[in-house]
């Protein structure tokens, strides 16, 4: 058994950094893109359109039943040379960033839309009458009486499944791009020390995740009662 | 046979139980009624041990329920209880829902405890609902099952937490005149509820709690004639009221 | 666009010759499957027991179960199969951790992906059973204790029949979910279906034809999965029950 040496770390914080703001970075696109269209996808899910609720569903579906690696390989190895030949752009860009946000973006958007969705199907009907027999619109019923319902149930999902989308982002591993993940294990590699640095990119994720699903929980207390 | 001898329990400094004594004697029939929230159902929860308290003591049978040494599986075994909800396990057919305890408590064969559940649903009127599950009965059927289910372990004594209280009207009737059946039967009873038709015509003695406590413990017959106290005068009023 | 669509691909030998592209494809389905099923039991049984201590009365039970949850919950998937790997097998004592890495780089693979999987599933698989025994009426453990059951006896016979049967469909989800993670062990090397996805990119010319094909066979795999769950649902489905509860 190796005694540890943790010595490599302080030095290799500043590279660490950079990896975690990359991290963030992807968290931050991928949460903020994929409510937006993940609400467009509920809204056009629970359509009375047919095609657009058979487009809204055949995408969930389609994205929900193949693993995140799969949809990140397509991206990094697959979408940018078809674009390539599409548009005969040049190699030479390093399009790994772009390629994670949009490949987690479009992917977390399938999931949100469905959190969204069983949200706003969580208020009662007999909300939609009571409000309609006040008098009030179809669209003023939505907007004032059910989409706050909705937004309350669904906020500590939404913010949950951030947390789960930033320890995913580690998955860029398969890209080789420097997320936290990718820096920890870099150096390690190059050090010598990959039990330590391994372990001290295990501590920080817990350390984030375990306080911010802490928030969430009390944010969650205060919302409901 | 039961005997509550000053028992209290609080959460924390609310105060549930306050010094609460009353006894039961073999074949009596003793019904607890009492204004919502007067511990009337913890009490009764109290005796088969389902509720801890902190002070007191409760006998049955000769065996003191809040004694740590106390094997609680099997004093419960000999103590039928019958809850407001009716309790069947809905995954079991009502048979299965008979038979269980006596075959995985009792450890009699599954032959004698079928035999012995179906007595039971016959003398319940119920003999033809056997192969279905609890969910497929009525709220009255469903007491009458659980009534059963308690008799097949051969209780000495029978716990009713307000049996009837979850159902409709119009079934009320068909499970109290099973519970009138075994009180005429000579079987020993604690009955907390609101039907004071049934404590006028089986009852021995008439309980009244309020707020934690038992304010009166009278003979039939007294406590419908001449409450003693302002309290059981008014609940009285107001429960001919309904 | 210039690219030469050839399906025949997958008929060709490989470079050894000993098998064609398809008998890599199916090696790695092969892997995919052994992983997730092994796993499952590992989570099931993991998630069951943890989950029946979050909801005894006893606080040290408890406690063990909710640290158990935290740990694997926060953590990334990535992160835990690497310390499986690359760490524990450093921090056991020398003669097991000598032994483990004298193995058969294959099984070190498999071994640490199952286990990986299985704890960081049944973590979650804990939630589900405890919220599963938690939304049944508190009235039918009394009843149990009332009869005279004991504790085990009545989560036993009373509660998990239950509580089971109520979280089929979130368990569902959940056993979908180790398929799609197993793709996660092709970063240890572990050949399953993703890596030879990925390994006949690198062989052959024709990257669309293999990844339409990987991708295709895991979303079966999810139809497949989500159509015998459907049926086990129906099968333990309870006559006249509704659900929820007073």
């Amino acid at each position: 058994m190796n005694d540890f040496d943790w010595s490599s770390i302080p030095g290799a914080l500043p590279f660490l950094w950079d990896g975690m703001k990359t991290t963030l970075e992807i968290t931050v696109i991928a949460v903020v893109v994929g409510i937006v269209w993940g609400t467009l996808l509920a809204i056009m899910r629970m359509s009375s359109f047919k095609p657009l609720s058979w487009f809204a569903a055949g995408y969930v579906n389609l994205f929900r039943s193949i693993p995140l690696v799969m949809v990140l390989l397509w991206f990094f190895l697959i979408v940018p040379a078809l674009l390539e030949s599409l548009f005969n752009t040049p190699r030479s860009s390093d399009t790994r960033l772009s390629s994670a946000m949009v490949a987690f973006a479009l992917f977390e958007a399938a999931y949100y839309s469905e959190i969204i969705r069983a949200g706003i199907q969580s208020v009662s009907k007999g909300q939609i009458s009571a409000a309609l027999a006040l008098g009030m619109s179809y669209a003023q019923a939505m907007r004032l009486v059910v989409l706050p319902q909705a937004f309350r149930n669904m906020v500590p999902l939404l913010l949950t499944q951030g947390i789960i989308l930033f320890q995913d982002t580690s998955l860029v591993y398969v890209s080789s791009l420097a997320d936290f993940f990718g820096a920890a294990y870099k150096v390690g590699d190059r050090d010598g020390r990959l039990v330590e640095l391994l372990l001290f990119a295990g501590a920080v994720y817990f350390a984030i995740c375990f306080s911010a699903s802490l928030l969430v929980k009390r944010f969650q207390k205060r919302v409901v009662t | 046979m039961i005997s509550i001898r000053n028992v209290s329990k609080h959460y924390g400094s609310f105060q549930v139980l306050a010094d609460c004594r009353a006894e039961v004697e073999k074949g009596e029939v003793i019904v607890v009624c009492g204004p919502s929230g007067s511990g009337k159902s913890t009490l009764i929860k109290c005796v088969n041990g389902l509720e801890p308290f902190q002070d007191g003591e409760i006998v049955v049978n000769g065996i003191s329920v809040g004694d740590p040494k106390t094997d609680l599986s099997k004093l419960r075994a000999q103590v039928g209880m019958v809850f407001q909800n009716f309790e069947l396990f809905p995954h079991m057919s009502i048979t299965d829902n008979l038979a269980i305890a006596q075959i995985k408590v009792l450890g009699r064969s599954r032959e004698e405890a079928v035999g012995r559940g179906l007595k039971l649903l016959e003398r319940v009127g119920l003999s033809a609902q056997a192969e279905k599950f609890p969910g497929q009965l009525s709220g009255g059927q469903q007491q009458r099952v659980a009534i059963a289910r308690a008799l097949s372990m051969d209780p000495i004594c029978m716990l009713f937490d307000e049996p009837t209280s979850a159902l409709d009207p119009e079934m009320v009737k068909e499970v109290l005149d099973v519970m009138v059946g075994l009180a005429e039967e000579g079987m020993t009873m604690m009955v907390v509820t609101h039907e004071m038709g049934f404590a006028r015509r089986v009852a021995n003695r008439v309980i009244f709690m309020d707020q934690g406590r038992i304010v009166e413990d009278a003979a039939k017959e007294a406590f419908f004639g001449t409450p003693r106290s302002e309290r059981a005068q008014q609940f009285l009023s107001k429960i001919l009221q309904h | 666009m210039g690219y030469h669509w050839n399906w025949g691909v997958f008929l060709a030998r490989v470079p050894s010759g000993e098998t064609s592209y398809l008998g890599w494809m199916l090696s790695g389905l092969e892997t995919t499957l052994a992983l997730s099923l092994s796993a499952s039991i590992i989570a099931l049984v993991m998630g069951s027991v943890m989950g029946v201590l979050r909801t005894v009365p006893n606080r040290w039970l408890s406690g063990i179960a909710a640290l158990y949850v935290e740990v694997f919950r926060n953590i990334p998937l990535l992160v835990q199969l690497f310390i499986w790997y690359f760490v524990l097998p450093e921090l056991l004592p020398s003669g097991i951790g000598n032994a483990y890495k004298q193995m058969h780089p294959l099984l070190q693979q498999f071994a640490a992906a199952m286990v990986c999987l299985g704890l960081f599933t049944g973590a979650r698989v804990c939630e589900q059973v405890r919220s599963g025994i938690n939304s049944l009426p508190r009235g039918q453990k009394y009843a149990g204790l009332a009869l005279g059951f004991t504790l085990p006896q009545t989560y036993r016979y009373v509660l998990l029949p239950m509580a089971f049967r109520i979280i089929v469909p979130p368990l569902t989800s959940e056993f979908l979910n180790i398929f799609k993670n197993s793709a996660v062990a092709s970063t240890i090397g572990l050949l399953e279906l993703a890596a030879q996805g990925r390994q006949l990119v690198d062989y052959t010319a024709q990257p669309y034809e293999s990844f339409i094909a990987v991708t295709l066979t895991f979303m079966l795999l999810n139809a497949v999965i989500m159509g015998l769950m459907h049926r086990l649902e129906a099968k333990t489905r309870v006559p006249g029950y509704i659900g929820g509860g007073t």
